[in-house]
């Protein structure tokens, strides 16, 4: 089954709540969040993706709804590939988990979780995964400074912001040594 | 007249001759402990990798005492932070070295265990140096082993009252005691 006919038959399944979108032969299909635990239940067991690759969110900061949740979905049988898309809206940011449909989910959303604060709703264990429990941020939401904030969680973690003069990798141009090129050598 | 036959010869005695070294009792410690400083490896990221090549035969470290990896803290000497050293393994770092017996040093091998190296991020711990007392610095991303070496033999200089690397450790006025 070709990914435009895999995005078709999801699409007409789900119904008006579902869009197509195709770049490059590739095919995206853009599910409401009430819509996508049928979408992806039809996805595994009617159109043969048993194989859940990624799941990665996309912080759309400035629009409404802000962030987007991304799919990876594979078939082994025949190495299609088909891409799910579900937004949600920056206040109170949850979707439902497929954590029952592919196990893999789990740490996947898992991390979604931690890194850009997305909750999944009825996921079994939704704890941070990279990070540790108590840090307050989520580091990948566009506000958060490269350099990271100060944090403290006593007897497990802190952090502090990292020097960055100026930014990451700055290097003043010119010929001489490391030593007075390298903006953090020179603070 | 006396005789001196049998008074026993106090300056030289043939059998002890070559067995018996004078010297000062922390010269001596210092050089025990110098020629036998077992490793914790607190390899963390691919400054490791570095770290078991200089421990394999090209590179040899058993040459300068060191070959005894302990994967304990209590049985080590030199905790050898090989790595990135993350936010989240901080303190862990931390407690493994509160572990080790006195007395103990650290080196800091590679520029992300030295100064968070290219990590300008929000994870790394921006150099091990703000929770541990540093000994020497190891640069290079990663080190290559004879790198890694010669901060070994730095730090055996060290142990050994090196008078130069002493004043470095002075603050300005206090020169060192040379030996």
């Amino acid at each position: 089954m070709s990914p435009h006919d895999a995005a078709t038959k999801l699409a007409s399944k789900v119904g008006s709540g579902a869009t197509i979108r195709e770049f490059r032969g590739e095919s995206t299909v853009l599910l409401g969040a009430s819509d996508l635990v049928t979408g992806m239940l039809y996805c595994r067991d009617e159109l043969g993706f048993d194989l859940l690759l990624d799941i990665c969110s996309v912080d759309n900061s400035g629009e409404d709804p802000r962030f987007e949740v991304v799919y990876e979905l594979c078939s082994i049988a025949d190495g299609t590939h088909l891409r799910i898309k579900t937004v949600c809206a920056e206040d109170a940011p949850e979707i439902p988990t497929v954590s029952h449909i592919w196990p893999t989910a789990n740490w996947h959303e898992r991390e979604v979780f931690d890194m850009m604060g997305i909750r999944f709703s009825d996921h079994p264990d939704l704890r941070r995964i990279l990070m540790w429990e108590g840090y307050p941020y989520h580091p990948l939401r566009k506000e958060f400074p490269l350099a990271g904030r100060e944090s403290a969680v006593e007897e497990v973690a802190f952090t502090a912001p990292a020097p960055l003069a100026g930014g990451p990798f700055v290097t003043a141009p010119g010929s001489g040594a490391t030593d007075t090129r390298e903006p953090r050598s020179r603070a | 007249m006396m005789t001196t036959n049998t008074q026993p010869e106090l300056a030289y005695d043939s059998k002890i001759e070559g067995n018996v070294i004078f010297t000062q009792l922390d010269a001596a410690m210092n050089w025990m402990r110098k020629n036998s400083l077992w490793p914790m490896p607190m390899g963390l990221a691919c400054c490791a990798i570095e770290l078991m090549a200089a421990a394999s035969s090209r590179f040899d470290i058993s040459r300068f005492g060191a070959e005894v990896m302990r994967f304990s803290p209590r049985q080590s000497d030199v905790m050898i932070v090989a790595g990135t050293v993350t936010y989240k393994m901080a303190y862990a770092v931390k407690r493994i070295y509160d572990q080790m017996a006195e007395p103990k040093w650290v080196i800091a091998m590679g520029a992300c265990a030295s100064s968070g190296g290219m990590y300008r991020s929000y994870a790394v711990l921006q150099g091990i140096d703000q929770l541990l007392p540093v000994d020497v610095y190891i640069s290079g991303c990663p080190p290559r082993p004879e790198a890694l070496l010669e901060g070994f033999m730095k730090l055996q200089r060290k142990i050994d009252g090196d008078p130069e690397l002493q004043q470095r450790h002075q603050p300005a006025g206090h020169a060192a005691v040379s030996r």
